[in-house]
């Protein structure tokens, strides 16, 4: 897995395109696979820390489970023009989006 | 110019009518006008018209106002802006109005501050030097041929070139410190919490920080103390309370401990930086503070902790951006980016989560650590911000490799969390600004620019300006 000489192979670029929806031309699949598995193994070198007992963090702000109110900020709200504003496909005060459930 | 000076002298000389707030506008587009189709710094400027009304009522309106009332600023174009386009530097967003505005902007907005510009960048803070950007790189004022940094370039570039007073600009790794050592202004990098990011377009957002850029250490000091503080727009926002900056600037320095981490200074390091390093170092144990010398060895793996979390980060916050509700569809990322959210894709994927994300988030406890260490004996670190002077254009977007390399002291602060500022030290003997950065404990950004402040008023480096700025 995760070593120095870390090389992904076009299909596997092509799936994690896949996953990250992106859509990637042959030519770009070929020049991704070379890159991006040059910083993979480069960041490789992780493995040599030693981490043993370490906790993991995941954020510095110190802060946790910040709360408010559950009410309505009016301050906040935006009106239903102002919502679709900046949408290219929209019907009747609604966003258009590609069909996800296809009929049988 | 009226833009050579201070945020403070600026504010005087309006109230004492020097000059109006009419001219002072009229000469940052001036400047825009004359330079910036060589520069390229702005992305969009605002319509000169409105902003001129604005200084002129400025000019007829009350005898007392704040320091940055009336003050132009420009931001970088990651700041949601309310009628006015903002694109992070993306084709995703070429034609997206936003319909809000970001906390920052507002708070600038409410004390009569004028916007001028929104500026160039790397595309959604993915690089070091204002190329990886749709909108064409911005040029360094100190040398046109040359990058002017990244990611926050183009405010560098427009504070060097006079076209603003002072910007806001953004940190993820070194966005802002890097542009501002490269273009010989100030720049603060904040503790991650202390100003709301509200409003910001994400990049990585446990490194994610929002800070000021000015020509001065005074200037930030000014900008920090009306910008910082609790939003409840931004749950990670600070409650601590915010200092008045500006009333630490005057300390001595006597008896304050500085660590300088001699490890950092060798391969790698341009020789004329190393120098220019060092003669701060003088320069600061001139005015009564005590330079020791530390070692910090877990520095080789700081690259690597920061290109897989920030990748990882990215990868999930640039998965909103589906065309549906604004902009246009990914087919529009830049190939830096594309390549930053397949890395991310990779490494918080099953299978590889514990090899690269697990395992760089227990590298980075080790870098608290050993931040806290350092900082526990002494009141900032001092180090240099850029290993090489402003390269030139092109020259690292062929090799992503040779140009992560680039961030080498930058990235490791926005992991721990830590406030930094870049203040200039000096030039190469071609006239390239070299910058060195300030790092403090965790909400200590008074004494950084307490500092950086003695620091200038002992040293003229920061008050120089490129040849080609008259």
């Amino acid at each position: 897995m995760a070593d120095k000489n870390t090389k992904l192979t076009p299909e596997e670029i092509y799936k994690l395109a896949k996953l990250a929806n992106l859509s990637l031309n042959e030519e770009q699949i070929k020049k991704l696979a070379d890159s991006v598995s040059s910083i993979l193994s480069y960041v490789s070198q992780l493995q040599s820390l030693n981490t043993a007992n370490i906790e993991e963090t995941a954020q510095v702000t110190g802060q946790e489970n910040v709360f408010r109110e559950d009410i309505v900020d009016n301050e906040r709200m935006l009106t239903q023009e102002e919502a679709l504003s900046n949408a290219k496909d929209k019907h009747n005060g609604y966003f258009m989006v590609k069909a996800i459930f296809e009929e049988e | 110019m009226i833009t050579d000076k201070s945020i403070k002298e600026i504010h005087l000389g309006l109230r004492k009518k020097e000059f109006s707030c009419e001219e002072l506008i009229k000469e940052t587009y001036g400047n825009i006008e004359k330079y910036d189709s060589r520069i390229n710094s702005a992305i969009t400027i605002v319509d000169k018209k409105t902003v001129l009304d604005k200084a002129r009522q400025t000019d007829n309106g009350k005898k007392e106002f704040d320091l940055l009332t009336g003050m132009p600023f420009v931001l970088k174009d990651v700041y949601v802006t309310r009628g006015i386009r903002t694109t992070c530097a993306s084709n995703v967003l070429a034609d997206y109005i936003p319909q809000y505005d970001a906390t920052v902007y507002k708070k600038l907005l409410d004390l009569g501050a004028l916007l001028i510009g929104k500026m160039n960048q790397d595309a959604w803070g993915h690089g070091g030097s204002t190329e990886n950007t749709d909108f064409g790189p911005t040029h360094n004022p100190w040398d046109l041929k040359r990058v002017a940094g990244g990611s926050s370039g183009g405010p560098a570039a427009a504070i060097s070139g006079r076209m603003t007073v002072f910007a806001i600009g953004e940190d993820t790794g070194g966005s802002i410190r890097n542009p501002a050592a490269w273009c010989n202004i100030t720049g603060l990098k904040v503790t991650c919490g202390r100003v709301s990011r509200y409003g910001a377009i994400a990049y990585a957002s446990s490194f994610d920080t929002i800070g000021p850029m000015g020509k001065s250490a005074e200037d930030c000091a000014v900008i920090l103390e009306r910008i910082a503080g609790k939003d409840p727009y931004d749950a990670t926002s600070s409650p601590a309370s915010v200092p008045k900056y500006t009333s630490f600037l005057n300390k001595p320095l006597k008896g304050r401990k500085i660590a300088l981490p001699k490890d950092l200074l060798g391969k790698g390091l341009d020789v004329e930086i190393k120098n220019a390093i060092l003669k701060a170092v003088n320069k600061f144990a001139e005015i009564g503070a005590e330079i020791e010398e530390v070692t910090m060895p877990i520095f080789d793996y700081g690259l690597a902790v920061y290109y897989v979390i920030a990748p990882c980060e990215t990868s999930s916050n640039l998965a909103r951006y589906d065309g549906i509700r604004y902009g246009f569809d990914r087919s529009k990322f830049t190939e830096e980016t594309i390549r930053r959210i397949m890395i991310g894709t990779y490494a918080l994927s099953a299978g590889y989560y514990d090899a690269f994300y697990r395992k760089a988030q227990k590298a980075r406890t080790l870098f608290i650590k050993a931040y806290q260490d350092i900082l526990s004996k002494y009141d900032a670190i001092l180090m240099p911000v850029n290993p090489t002077p402003p390269t030139v254009i092109g020259e690292l977007m062929s090799d992503p490799l040779q140009n992560l390399l680039a961030d080498f002291y930058t990235v490791t602060q926005n992991p721990v969390g830590v406030p930094s500022l870049a203040v200039p030290c000096g030039f190469t003997k071609d006239k390239l600004p070299i910058g060195m950065q300030l790092i403090g404990k965790m909400f200590t950004e008074e004494l950084l620019l307490n500092i950086g402040h003695q620091y200038q008023q002992v040293t003229e480096w920061h008050k120089q300006k490129p040849d080609i700025i008259s």
